[in-house]
């Protein structure tokens, strides 16, 4: 990237004090609120680790001045493009970022690349502190052959796509199949299995994208394979994302008996969390269900089912060359037990009909930038306890801090974890307040000498509330733009 | 800060006594958005009418360690009576009582965890994620406040460890 801005904003601060020991959670605001000078945050990407992050800065900082920055013109990261349409109640977080960005010492710059637009070096140069809350875009790959064939999609394009991510709006995948595969046995996995069987009088009350309702309900698709290389000991699903499969109207569970016997005496002891998850699975597969249940069950048009132990080897073309026709797949057996045992190939193989892959193995984090140490092995921000090695000033936190893993309300915690430490280093002096700093002043010149034109959040409540109106005339809470262009234009940019 | 519940999946039994009253009052409506003051302004407005309502008092240990005193109206949920009171709980009731993200996990002494309402299956689901789980967890915003737990004291976990994390721990790297 040729990108020398030529900008002197900043000056080099006096030599920096190691930071002494922690004050008390609740002793800053107090402390600070006797200082004149004010410290310029900002925070990189407006998911729910950038705005919890921001959310307890402001809290117990107050003269905090935090700006939250945004690659796409749209806030709230996954919560928009990642959490199921049938979940809105999930998305209610969305009213607390809302109060946060409206704090008069809150600001949000949608549209804005941090790495391309603005690099984090300029950030650090504009803000006494910088948190890289970006998340994890990318997604892990299975590295098999014929991956890449058409009818294989990961897990992570097909939400962006029934989400309106507008990267993944021409994805148009292919469901012409009966037969799907959904290679992992976490949550996105349950997910993409339930948008794809939910009848779809209950899709069409979602915020789904019509394009992607239209295209479901069209498909021909029967059944979906939910594929785990580990056995029914080692989902990474949760329960309460189970249960809401078993009772998915118009579906019935496949469950071989087999892969569950004697496991209910196994689990007597595990932690609570492992045990009724297992519960549920040896109940749904072994007992027989009650009378309305049975009665769903034998009504059902389409079905949903586990399979344990399968790693997958190759996606085999079809005659063509150019589309899957099945998968092949290596049968493993356990080494060791409990969650941290292994899958090792027993020799066997097996193969598998099906034109739709759907592979959910997980997302990936990718290094913003060559000046921030990634650890590429962990696919993280190196980082203590949100602190970037080696780097000042540099914060990390949610997804892109601990991997690709916890839910909203893991997020949190380890946003708030984050927060706290740069609260540390302000009290201790780590990160001086005399260098004084310019925060968006600066970068806005930047911004402009580079033709970007930041989306602001009252620019984005205008997109929302055409939104809303959109979706209120078809019975939806939303119809999301999906296209960028049209976003802002409707802003008038 | 948490907003009141809107669309919560209170427990059927936990029907606020405002909700039933025959004058309209805020309480029962969705103060979304409308931030703290109307939250007490809405108290205010309760307390006015409602002078015959149970007051019960509440207390919330903090993460900190610190004790906040709470007065509550029969009926409220543990959730609503921090919204409404305005406790400074970081973090609280993410999902705004629908059932959704367990930050309303509160932990209780083991007799008045007994004398609690049974507890429901969705409601252990979702608790099966909170942070630092105890034998006598419940989550805020299923448990709603009675006559007889007056005095009652509740504890915010601390533990900063999360279950979901623990079952992450072994897992197999590709
Ligand atoms: C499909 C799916 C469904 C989920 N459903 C649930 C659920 O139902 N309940 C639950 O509790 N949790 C759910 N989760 C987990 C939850 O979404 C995560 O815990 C959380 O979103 C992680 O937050 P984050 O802020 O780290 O990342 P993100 O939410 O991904 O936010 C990162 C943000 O940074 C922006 N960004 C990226 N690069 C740049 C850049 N260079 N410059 C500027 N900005 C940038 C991105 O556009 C994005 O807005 C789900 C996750 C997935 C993948
Ligand atoms: N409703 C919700 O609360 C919700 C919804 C969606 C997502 N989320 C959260 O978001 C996070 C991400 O979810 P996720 O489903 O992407 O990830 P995940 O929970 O880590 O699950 C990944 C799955 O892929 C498997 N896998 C990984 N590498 C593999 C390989 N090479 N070959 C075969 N299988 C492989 C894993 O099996 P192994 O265990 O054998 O590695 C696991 O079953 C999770 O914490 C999840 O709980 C929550
Ligand atoms: S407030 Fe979310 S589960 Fe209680």
């Amino acid at each position: 990237m040729a990108m020398s801005s030529g900008r002197v904003c900043w000056k080099w601060g006096s030599p920096l004090r190691r930071p002494r020991p922690a004050a008390g959670w609740r002793g800053f605001s107090r402390l600070h609120s006797t200082a004149a000078l004010a410290p310029q945050i900002c925070v990189v990407g407006s998911g729910p680790a950038g705005f919890y992050t921001a959310q307890h800065l402001l809290k117990h900082h107050k003269l905090a001045q935090v700006d939250i920055y945004e690659k796409l013109p749209v806030p709230f990261g996954l919560v928009r493009f990642g959490v199921a349409p049938d979940h809105p109640e999930v998305k209610n977080v969305i009213n607390t970022f809302t109060q946060t960005a409206h704090s008069n010492r809150c600001a949000y710059y949608g549209n804005v690349t941090v790495g391309k637009d603005v690099l984090v070096k300029e950030l650090k140069q504009a803000y006494h502190a910088v948190v890289l809350s970006y998340g994890a875009e990318d997604n892990r790959v299975l590295g098999i052959p014929g991956e890449n064939l058409s009818g294989v999609y990961s897990a992570r394009a097909f939400v962006g796509w029934y989400n309106g991510l507008p990267e993944n709006r021409d994805l148009k995948p292919d469901l012409n199949s009966e037969t799907a595969v959904v290679l992992g046995q976490g949550n996105v996995a349950l997910d993409v299995a339930r948008v794809l069987l939910s009848p779809l009088d209950m899709l069409r009350k979602t915020d789904i994208t019509e394009g992607s309702l239209a295209a479901i309900a069209g498909s021909k698709l029967k059944r979906v394979w939910l594929v785990g290389r580990r056995g029914p000991l080692q989902v990474a699903f949760t329960i309460k994302e189970l249960r809401e499969m078993i009772n998915l109207p118009g579906t019935r569970p496949l469950l071989d008996p087999a892969d569950f016997t004697g496991l209910g005496d196994v689990v007597k002891d595990v932690p609570r969390p492992r045990r009724r998850l297992t519960e549920l699975m040896v109940k749904s597969a072994l007992e027989k269900p009650g009378e309305k249940e049975a009665a769903r069950w034998a009504s059902a048009t389409k079905e949903w089912g586990l399979k344990f132990q399968r790693s997958p080897l190759e996606v085999l073309p079809a005659a063509d060359g150019k589309r899957a026709r099945g998968i092949r797949m290596a049968i493993t057996s356990l080494e060791g037990s409990g969650e941290s045992a292994r899958a090792v190939p027993t020799g066997e193989v097996e193969e598998f009909e099906c034109g739709l892959i759907l592979s959910s193995i997980g997302y990936r984090s990718r290094p913003i930038d060559s000046s921030v140490p990634f650890d590429s092995k962990l696919g993280i921000i190196s980082n203590s306890v949100g602190r970037v090695q080696g780097a000042t000033g540099l914060y990390c936190s949610g997804w892109v801090k601990r991997g690709p893993t916890g839910v909203i309300v893991t997020t949190m915690n380890d946003s708030f974890d984050t927060a706290q430490s740069v609260l540390e280093d302000l009290q201790s002096g780590l990160l001086n307040l005399s260098d004084s700093k310019e925060g968006f002043e600066c970068v806005r010149s930047i911004l402009h000498s580079r033709g970007v034109q930041p989306v602001t959040f009252s620019d984005w409540e205008k997109i929302d509330a055409a939104e809303v109106a959109r979706g209120r005339l078809v019975g939806k809470p939303r119809e999301k733009i999906v296209d960028f262009q049209e976003m802002l234009q409707l802003i008038g940019h | 800060r948490p907003h009141s519940p809107s669309n919560s999946k209170r427990p059927a039994n936990c029907l606020s006594l405002s909700e039933e009253s025959p004058i309209p009052c805020p309480h029962a409506g969705c103060m979304r958005g409308t931030g703290v003051a109307m939250a007490q302004l809405a108290v205010t407005f309760c307390n006015f009418f409602d002078s015959s309502v149970d007051r019960v008092t509440v207390h919330f240990i903090n993460k900190d360690g610190e004790k906040l005193t709470a007065t509550a109206k029969e009926g409220e949920s543990l959730l609503e009576v921090v919204v409404n009171q305005n406790l400074d709980i970081d973090g609280f009731g993410a999902c705004e009582g629908t059932l959704a993200c367990s930050t309303c996990h509160l932990i209780f002494e083991k007799d008045a965890f007994r004398k609690l309402d049974p507890i429901t299956d969705e409601e252990l689901d979702m608790l099966d994620l909170a942070y630092g789980l105890t034998d006598t967890s419940r989550l805020g915003c299923q448990v709603c406040v009675k006559k007889a737990m007056d005095g009652l004291t509740v504890r915010v976990p601390t533990e900063v460890a999360d279950i979901r994390r623990e079952l992450e721990v072994g897992k197999q790297s590709k």
